[in-house]
């Protein structure tokens, strides 16, 4: 799932200060999963917007709504009414989520209240963590079920570098290394070989390095 | 002659047979041409070939290629070096064939320290392709006389190939297969991490000559002489894949007061006549950070002088 984390307070209230009528606006899928930017996340942000309204004691009325996936035609029919009350729509929903909003509605001011961290899972309770860098051309099959792409700080389809110690990454203790653990569960599988080819330079065109992606599903496009 | 795959020096004294001896310089922090001249002229004539750093640790510094063709102005061979943090392939290539042009015949490939260690942690790091990758490229571009896209280069860079090896990073099982994986690429040579822990490289050494490695590829072990109790426990602690055995702290610390430097180089003098007895290693690396003054008596004391005029 899409994993994100809601911008500090003082950022959001530097992004809406100036406006009258500020919707904060959940999306009830990824991201509130992460508790971070459903409509539950919506209706506790608006309230410490609200209060830090009050401190600063400037007017501004501030609501708070959501959908179900910002990512969708199809959910955004329900908030007509909260959206065209608002002069500016703060997004709690990933980044696509934000930009299909204020594609819905272009003569609002569509603001960004949560920052898209990464495509992941719930390890455990409360701890999120990356899986997939979206490089467009999976090679799971070669690296254990294990990906460097995402997973290794340098992106190296040969690893473990020389940094790798212990388990864990030269960049920093809590990181673990994933080459580490790649090379470990192949050979407690006894497929080693399966590391010891080269894997050639990648192709990264089917990643952003390709520019901005898209896909059809002829029997479902018009 | 012609069987050379570069003509460098380096690969010259290898082929002889001759027990290597390199030194390495990091460029300045900055456009100081007169610095770096200054600091490579303390290696002129003690060793084989000079290692050029490639914005080392992830801190900026005069680009490794700039410097690469200086030493090469001054009659010093260098082994420049590359990382692939910091270029995708349309600029690696680039470099490659720039560095060939200027006169450069030795480049170590690696993939280069994270940013997150340097003086610019907020940067974008690149890694388009890895150190095994990029061996093979060179390679390719050497041997093959084609780009990584297989169009046709107009004259290949003929260039002798290092790359590096840790043997004390994990797991530590397969390093010796990434060795093998790094020669298969298409290292001629390789220069290790520095080395404190003899015990382990000799177990290293000892697999990599069971495997038949050292046949296929010279081998450089890696020295680096500690110049204060300070340094050791930094790269104990400090520096990525770095094994730094509490017995050597305890050795530099119970030199006598002043002669901590003198015990650390002590150290290194004696690595060096293991290392040219040890089977497999072809030679030695010294990596004197910012003590290229000190390589001369080290050279001496040593006995690798004079170098093999091949």
């Amino acid at each position: 799932m899409i994993v994100g984390k809601q911008k500090p307070l003082e950022e959001i209230w530097e992004m809406i200060k100036g406006h009258q009528k500020v919707l904060v606006f959940g999306c009830n899928t990824c991201v509130a999963v992460c508790h971070e930017g459903g409509n539950k996340e919506a209706e506790i942000l608006a309230s410490l917007l609200r209060m830090k309204a009050k401190q600063e004691n400037i007017d501004i009325e501030i609501r708070d709504g959501g959908i179900e996936r910002q990512c969708e035609h199809e959910f955004f029919d329900s908030a007509t009414d909260q959206v065209e009350w608002a002069d500016a729509v703060l997004s709690i929903a990933c980044g696509a989520g934000i930009q299909f909003t204020s594609e819905k509605w272009p003569e609002k001011i569509t603001l960004p209240g949560l920052n898209t961290t990464f495509i992941g899972v719930v390890e455990q309770p409360g701890l999120f963590t990356e899986r997939c860098a979206m490089c467009g051309d999976c090679i799971l099959h070669l690296t254990g079920g294990l990906c460097p792409v995402a997973r290794c700080s340098k992106s190296l389809l040969n690893g473990p570098c020389g940094g790798s110690a212990g388990g864990m990454c030269e960049i920093s203790k809590d990181v673990e290394c994933i080459w580490d653990q790649i090379v470990r569960k192949k050979m407690e599988q006894g497929h080693l070989d399966d590391l010891l080819k080269m894997k050639p330079a990648k192709d990264w065109t089917t990643s952003r390095n390709g520019g901005p992606r898209k896909q059809v599903r002829e029997d479902l496009h018009e | 002659m012609n069987d050379l795959k570069s003509g460098s020096n380096l690969e010259k004294v290898l082929k002889a047979g001759h027990f290597a001896f390199t030194g390495e310089c990091g460029p300045p922090k900055g456009a100081n041409v007169e610095h770096l001249k200054e600091k490579v002229s303390h290696l002129k004539g003690m060793v084989d070939a000079v290692n050029i750093t490639d914005n080392q640790t992830a801190v900026v510094r005069m680009s490794s290629w700039a410097a690469s063709t200086i030493l090469v102005q001054e009659g010093i061979e260098p082994n420049f070096q590359m990382v692939c943090r910091d270029r995708n392939r349309l600029a690696i290539q680039s470099d490659i064939l720039g560095v060939y042009a200027m006169g450069v015949r030795n480049m170590l490939c690696l993939s280069g320290d994270h940013q997150s260690f340097g003086n610019h942690p907020q940067g974008k790091n690149v890694f388009d392709i890895d150190s095994m990758q990029l061996i093979a490229l060179v390679k390719k571009m050497r041997d093959e006389g084609k780009f990584l896209n297989d169009e046709e280069i107009d004259v290949p860079p003929k260039l002798f190939i290092g790359a590096a090896a840790n043997p004390f990073a994990d797991p530590f099982e397969f390093r010796v297969h990434r060795l093998a994986m790094k020669i298969a690429a298409g290292a001629d040579f390789i220069q290790t991490q520095c080395i404190y822990n003899m015990e382990k490289f000799r177990d290293f050494m000892k697999m990599a000559v069971d495997m038949g490695l050292h046949e296929k590829c010279y081998i450089l072990a890696g020295i680096t002489p500690m110049k204060s109790v300070g340094m050791a426990r930094y790269m104990s602690k400090s520096v990525p894949g770095m094994d730094v055995p509490d017995s050597i702290i305890e050795r530099l610390r119970g030199a006598e007061k002043g002669k901590v430097a003198e015990e650390g180089i002590k150290f290194a003098l004696e690595q060096i006549e293991e290392f040219k007895e040890m089977e497999g290693v072809a030679g030695v690396h010294l990596m004197a950070i910012e003590w290229e003054h000190r390589v001369p008596e080290i050279a001496k004391r040593a006995n690798v002088l004079p170098r093999p005029e091949v």
